[in-house]
């Protein structure tokens, strides 16, 4: 694999760039691996990453039925925070949030994590004691959060109207290493990771059966083939329920539409990330210079990536309330996904009913920030067998035991 | 050069003629004009700078898929980036500005990117700008963002006003080309409502430029007597300036009407308009959009796309230049070049990537003596802010220059995408025509409507109809199949003569020469405004970016303004050359609205300032307001926080507020609180499946505290039931609840329980409800006169109607306070007088109204709950002390099999205690953590976190609650409250009743 840098850019651009060769490998599958995780979005391939990384498991393959990094990972809208109020969420939202400062450097893959700091607004006296709530857990939990008074928020973001008619600001919680990361890149800087030590990333190749002997799986069926293998992971979003089914078991998730928009581009005027929930929409501005936007989740349950129109208009019309100068900027795209959604809000990292096969979804509106942290602790899960420290409070059997780690507050509003 | 020329020119009113300014020099243009031609023809061919290089850059297309010519429009509240001058309709006094450069638009500092261009190929961020790790937040990021952008922010709020229309509309026909105006009037005829709408200010699309001759007229002609006869016609609506912006399910259609002009014009008072239209069929007649050719220096100013040429020269009067060089691989660029030189243009040469041509177009070339050159390309394009010349050479070569062009602009012509992004918008296929080199709609798999039947219909080009006999047969097959989905009585078509220009066939090359070298690659443009080039497309190729989806991700290809309309079709064929596969197999990327740009503004509409979430206002609002209420929001409502007297502060006036309730007598306005009715025989059964607590015992005439819990066993609402009748119950909610809890209602009721026979009813605005509160309210009530409120006739939780000072009222006595008190209801309309006749008799008892904080304040004394402070989702009631309110005996209720789940009953959950502070009258602080024996590095110590905190003006000292873990076993015990890194509070555990825990004031 051919080393990233200025210096190297410098060199090829002397041979007009022919020298780079593939970021990844478009491999086919092989007979059998030890290791296999459906869905190449940033969990799938942090997953595979870490376990080649922390437990030296490298004979994985990462199938995946369209093209890489292009659910949810491709469809989002970057925000990286790890202000949660529960202290399980915390921990693993900040070990998600402290690997993404050093991804790039890691990796050799500038996935352009700028912690330009994420502020949430407070727009009622109840949302104002639930942040102050959030503060105080934080503190004690590690995470650097502060608490913001209208006055310094207007310093900080001059766009911003903090007395809007409708819901002043009364305050802000803002989390200052919290900001944003290039999405695409996470992907394929994992992408191109694994493939050099050896796993195979097989796009195109959508999984369709579950062959099980016994209480174990034994192989998988695909568009590709059937692949033998030894342990297997699902980490598929909305797809979520769909493989379960193939696998015989069911899950505790809906799968709704989540959509967000982009405004054509224009000069920086906002550096951070600022998120209303009480009106519900966020926004932040990306290093093109569109204003990337987006709210609330569809009400129903559906797979069509499509979602309805009702959910643009509630959430620019609360951004305009916010920002009132964005109301003569134009909406060049909009786009939704379908994300997993469990009932306290929280991810499921997990072993399931069948023996040998792991369990990572449920990460909702919120999962991007979560990537790495996510596939360390999934990959421990896998190679272990038993999850660890930070996978634990997130199994399957906290719905059973009614063990929730309720999020509704920290997460009002889709990120 | 560019200049107007006199005898062309049709939508021109030449004895009308306006200013504008462009970066502050004054221009002239006329009535008809759009900013582009205008600018065009004031030879301005300079107009704007692209993203990345800064490259120098002027116009390419003539409409709503122009790439360069950006501009910044207006100032202050009116101020507009990135207006592309090709839509904007010219008025008097336009000032626009140019964008993106670093110093003036010639010469733009910017420009040294361009030098760099070899360092910065696509995607080149991704490999570099790592190191030191602090550098690329503090010193690279910064750099490409102020690089990057367009058009400066808007420095003011939008002065602007926008609406939305809804409509619901027969037939929507999408685009007045001919296509359109000839569906619009053969639907019309047979009786159906119609509803034709164009994006451009002006109808009759691509034909209105073209040369062909319709029953035996001119076709401009032709569309313009169509034109009038629809005027002309009852059941059809004509919409210009009205952009299609996206179609979803079930024939929904966002549409965006443009009223600038109208707006600047004093005719309108409002900017854009949203339209919302619910369809029975859509036709979309929406055209074709022209493809560049790609050759290096493609980009430089003077290089524009033939049908704009023609558009600019016929409908504007206005030439591309003086010397003209077409570049094609199709015959359309042969009618530009036909017509440039009728009007006394040169035109050089006409390089033809084909080998040969043939058809009416070819003939009069060769007729009028223009030279044609087969089988060739450009090697290069030479200049640098204006074309100089071209260079000619082999199209199979590498590009060696056979020959040097002089000209001053350059026409191409890369062929004709179908513009079908609506039809793919809510889920039909898009199939690629290899014949004629374009997208179309496949019929086999088109977007459905609720029936499964297909909703959308297409004709012309939009449909692969190229040719005007096409149209017209393809329009009369789309107008047979409507009539009859409509049952309409067969109306014969009309029988209309074309006489049809021969079009020769076209190729599907894309690029010139084919060969080109490397050096040539990184000057050829694919997508202009992002300046990504052909031998970006090879870079990212070559390091496996292959799928389409991530060719455009990593080289921004399609990701401007323009949407890709220039750029995706001539990416895409370069993909597929690439790994030597059909364009349908390597695919094209779904396309979603907006079909083009709308503004943030139209999509809000009037929701904005007051109209944003409009504040929902009790009857008593205005009495508030006047009597010094300061305010908080709850819910959608507005309630007085407290009464504010004058030289008063906010904490002052709650404590008087909750002594005089507590003392004498309080007055509160509890309008807002959710009233749903539920009747019917199930009701009772109904209700003991929706609240914890049984329901189906209550007697009639008597009131219970009830409480909701969702499936999860977590509590979300609290209040009070009322029996009104056997078979009808009065639920009370929170006020943030009410709409919550309906729906709730409903949902269980339609989804589940749809067998159960009840009806449910939001009446929560139909009643003015008002709590009398404090020792003195039975006398005051009395006083009022009527009803028997007495001990033995009202006793706790009884509930009475009939009257009260002659209004009509029910009475409920219940409590939240601690005190002895009423809730009395009367019809919304009697609200007011009530509660002034409750003032007005009340003084003698020296009554007082007071805000919610009071009574949040007493609340707390008492260790009542609030949902959303004691309650955050995760809380189910046996955590509250509310064990008693969950019923043992019922079979089934929402929640009850989650609270049976281990961790409900682990004795380490949470518990509700109140916390007192030891020797301090400070504020405990809101939501703060609770830990036991000091802070810790594990964070094992932290045992929960407070819910409420106040200060308690009845006890005179701060009081608290808080949830915390085995909170019943730590009664008595001292815990502390970290405030900051150095403080840390000391409080003690007690019981969550800080005042009259036996409730004899309540029960008085
Ligand atoms: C509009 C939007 C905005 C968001 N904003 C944010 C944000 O600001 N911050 C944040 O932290 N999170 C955000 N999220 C959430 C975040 O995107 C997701 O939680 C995260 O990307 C999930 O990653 P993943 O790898 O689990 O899933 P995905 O990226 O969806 O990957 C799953 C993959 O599995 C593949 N797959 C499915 N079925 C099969 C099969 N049978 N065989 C093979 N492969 C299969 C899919 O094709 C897909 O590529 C947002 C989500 C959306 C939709």
């Amino acid at each position: 694999m051919k080393k990233y840098s200025a210096f190297a850019l410098v060199k090829e651009a002397f041979n007009n760039h022919l020298g780079w060769g593939r970021a990844w490998r478009h491999a086919q599958p092989k007979k059998r691996y030890k290791v296999i995780i459906v869905g190449a979005g940033g969990h799938g391939l942090a997953t595979a990453y870490y376990l080649g990384k922390n437990f030296g498991i490298r004979d994985v393959a990462v199938i995946e039925k369209g093209w890489l990094g292009g659910g949810n990972t491709g469809r989002n809208t970057t925000i990286i925070r790890s202000n949660y109020l529960q202290e399980e969420s915390a921990a693993i939202y900040e070990k998600s949030r402290s690997l993404y400062e050093t991804l790039s450097q890691e990796l050799n893959y500038n996935i352009m994590f700028s912690p330009r700091g994420v502020m949430m607004l407070c727009q009622t006296e109840h949302e104002l004691r639930a942040m102050k709530r959030t503060y105080y857990a934080n503190r004690l939990f590690g995470v650097q959060t502060e608490m913001v008074s209208p006055m310094r928020m207007k310093e900080m973001i001059p766009i911003i109207n903090t007395d809007g008619p409708r819901y002043p600001i009364l305050g802000g919680l803002w989390q200052p290493r919290g900001g944003t990361a290039r999405h695409d890149a996470v992907a394929w800087g994992y992408a191109r990771a694994i493939s050099s030590w050896g796993a195979d990333i097989i796009e195109n190749c959508e999984v369709t059966g579950i062959v099980r002997e016994a209480s174990k799986v034994a192989s998988i069926q695909t568009t590709k083939g059937s692949i033998d293998c030894e342990k297997l992971c699902f980490v598929v979003a909305g797809s979520s329920s769909l493989l379960a089914e193939l696998a015989g078991f069911r899950l505790p998730l809906e799968s709704v539409a989540l959509q967000a928009l982009v405004s054509e581009p224009i000069k920086p005027v906002m550096d951070c990330v600022v998120m209303a929930n009480t009106v519900h929409g966020y926004m932040s501005q990306s290093d093109k210079g569109e204003m990337v936007i987006g709210g609330g989740a569809d009400g129903c349950n559906n797979y069509s990536q499509r979602g309805s129109f009702q959910h643009i208009e509630e959430t620019v019309r609360a951004l305009i309330e916010t920002f009132p100068i964005i109301s003569r900027l134009r909406q060049l795209r909009q786009w939704g996904g379908i994300v997993d959604m469990t009932g306290d809000r929280s991810p499921i990292i997990s072993k399931t009913p069948v023996e040998n096969i792991f369990l990572n979804c449920g990460w909702g509106t919120g999962g991007f920030k979560a990537i790495p942290g996510s596939g360390w602790a999934t990959a421990e899960l896998v190679a272990h067998g038993n999850p660890g420290k930070l996978a634990a409070p997130f199994s399957l059997a906290r719905f059973v035991e009614g063990r929730m780690i309720d999020e509704s507050i920290a997460a009002a509003v889709a990120h | 050069m560019s200049t107007r020329i006199s005898k062309a020119g049709r939508l021109l009113d030449r004895n009308k003629r306006l200013s504008f300014t462009f970066n502050g020099r004054n221009l002239f243009g006329f009535q008809g004009d759009t900013l582009a031609s205008a600018l065009l023809a004031n030879d301005q061919v300079l107009v704007g700078r692209s993203f990345k290089y800064h490259r120098p850059r002027g116009f390419v297309s003539s409409g709503v898929d122009e790439p360069n010519a950006l501009m910044s429009l207006g100032h202050g509240g009116n101020f507009e980036p990135n207006r592309s001058a090709t839509t904007v309709e010219l008025v008097d006094g336009i000032e626009a500005v140019s964008q993106n450069h670093l110093g003036s638009l010639d010469w733009d500092l910017g420009f040294i990117n361009n030098f760099f261009a070899k360092i910065f190929p696509a995607g080149f961020y991704y490999k570099t700008f790592m190191k030191p790790r602090f550098a690329w937040k503090h010193l690279f990021e910064p750099i490409i963002r102020n690089a990057a952008g367009l058009g400066r922010a808007p420095s003011l709020p939008d002065e602007a006003a926008y609406d939305y229309f809804y409509a619901h509309v027969d037939i929507l026909v999408i685009g007045a080309g001919m296509a359109g105006l000839l569906a619009t009037y053969e639907l019309a005829k047979s009786g159906l409502k119609v509803t034709l709408v164009e994006q451009k200010h002006y109808l009759g699309g691509y034909a209105l430029s073209d040369d062909f001759e319709v029953d035996g007229v001119a076709v401009p002609k032709w569309l313009e007597n169509i034109e009038k006869k629809l005027i002309d016609s009852d059941n059809v609506q004509i919409k210009k300036n009205f952009t299609a912006i996206g179609v979803h399910d079930h024939g929904y259609l966002i549409g965006c009407e443009n009223l600038e002009v109208a707006e600047k014009m004093g005719r309108s008072s409002i900017r854009h308009r949203l339209w919302r239209l619910r369809t029975k069929q859509i036709v979309l007649a929406t055209g074709a959009i022209e493809r560049p050719l790609i050759f290096a220096g493609n980009d430089i100013p003077g290089v524009m796309l033939s049908s704009a040429a023609l558009d600019f020269y016929k409908l504007y009067g206005v030439s591309p230049g003086d010397r003209t060089v077409v570049v094609t691989n199709n015959d359309s660029a042969y009618l530009t070049a036909i017509n440039l030189y009728n009007a006394g243009l040169s035109v050089p040469v006409v390089i033809d990537v084909r080998e040969e041509s043939s058809g009416d177009l070819f003939e009069s070339l060769r007729s009028m003596g223009i030279r044609i050159e087969y089988g060739k390309g450009i090697a290069s394009v030479l200049g640098k802010k204006r074309v100089k010349a071209v260079e000619l050479c082999s199209l199979t070569g590498e590009g060696s220059v056979q020959e040097t062009i002089e000209c001053d602009s350059v026409i191409m012509s890369g062929g004709w995408s179908s513009a079908v992004h609506l039809w793919s918008h809510c889920g039909g296929r898009l199939i690629w025509n290899d014949q004629l080199d374009t997208f179309l709609p496949d019929a086999s798999k088109s977007p459905i409507d609720e029936n499964g039947e297909d909703f959308i219909a297409v004709v012309g080009a939009a449909s692969g109809s190229f040719w005007p006999s096409e149209v017209v047969q393809n329009v009369k097959q789309i107008v047979q199949k409507i009539q009859k989905k409509f049952k309409t009585s067969k109306v014969k078509s009309s029988s209309i003569s074309i006489q049809e220009i021969k079009y020769g066939d076209s190729n599907s090359k894309y690029f010139t020469p084919e060969g080109a070298s490397e050096k040539l690659k990184s000057k050829c443009f694919v997508d202009f405004q992002n300046d990504v080039k052909l031998s970006d497309l090879r870079l990212a190729t070559q390091e496996g970016y292959e799928s389409v989806e991530h060719l455009k991700r990593y080289t921004t290809l399609g990701m401007a303004t323009d949407q890709g309309k220039l750029s995706n079709i001539n990416g895409l064929k370069y993909l597929a050359d690439f790994l030597g596969r059909e364009i349908n197999e390597v695919g094209t990327t779904t396309f979603r609205p907006p079909y083009t740009p709308i503004s943030l503004g139209s999509i809000a509409g009037e929701a904005r300032k007051g109209l944003f979430k409009p504040v929902r206002k009790t009857t008593l609002h205005l009495w508030h307001e006047a009597n010094g209420a300061s305010w908080e929001p709850v819910g959608d409502w507005r309630r007085p926080y407290a009464y504010l007297k004058k030289n008063e502060t906010i904490e002052q006036a709650v404590s008087r507020e909750v002594t005089n309730t507590r003392n004498a007598l309080g007055i509160l306005d509890a309008s807002t609180l959710g009233k749903i009715i539920v009747s019917g025989p199930d009701a009772a059964n109904f209700l003991d499946l929706m609240y914890t607590n049984m329901i189906s015992t209550l007697q009639v005439g008597r009131c219970r505290y009830g409480l909701m819990c969702n499936e999860n066993g977590f509590l979300f609402d609290d209040g009070v039931v009322v029996r009104l009748a056997e078979e009808t119950f009065l639920c009370h909610t929170t006020t943030g609840g009410a709409d919550r809890v309906y729906s709730w209602m409903e949902e269980w009721h339609q989804t589940e329980w749809w067998n159960k026979r009840v009806f449910i009813q939001n009446v929560t605005e139909q009643f003015t409800q008002i709590t009398i509160a404090g020792p003195k309210s039975r006398l005051l009530l009395e006083e009022l006169g009527g009803l028997d409120v007495s001990r033995v006739s009202l006793k706790p939780l009884d509930y009475l109607e009939g009257e009260l000072a002659k209004i009509k009222a029910r009475v409920f006595r219940i409590s939240f306070s601690g005190e002895l008190s009423f809730e009395i209801a009367v019809p919304s309309q009697f609200g007011l007088e009530f509660w002034e006749k409750c003032l007005e008799t009340g003084s003698q008892f020296g009554i007082s109204p007071y805000g919610t904080e009071a009574l949040h304040v007493m609340r707390a004394e008492k260790g009542f709950i609030m949902i959303g402070d004691e309650t955050d989702g995760t809380v189910i009631p046996q955590d509250l002390n509310l064990g008693w309110a969950v019923s043992k005996k019922k079979k089934d209720f929402i929640g009850k099999r989650a609270q049976e789940r281990i961790f409900m009953n682990d004795p380490n959950r949470k518990t509700l205690v109140g916390l007192s502070l030891q020797n301090s009258s400070e504020k405990i602080p809101d939501g703060a953590s609770v830990i036991i024996g000091g802070v810790d590095q594990a964070n094992d110590n932290v045992i929960g976190h407070v819910t409420s905190t106040y200060f308690s003006p009845t006890l005179d000292k701060p009081i608290a609650m808080a949830l915390l873990k085995d909170g019943k076993n730590l009664l008595g015990r001292s815990i502390e409250i970290p405030v900051d890194s150095e403080k840390i509070l000391k409080a003690i555990v007690s019981e969550p009743k800080f005042y009259d825990a036996e409730g004899n004031r309540q029960n008085d």
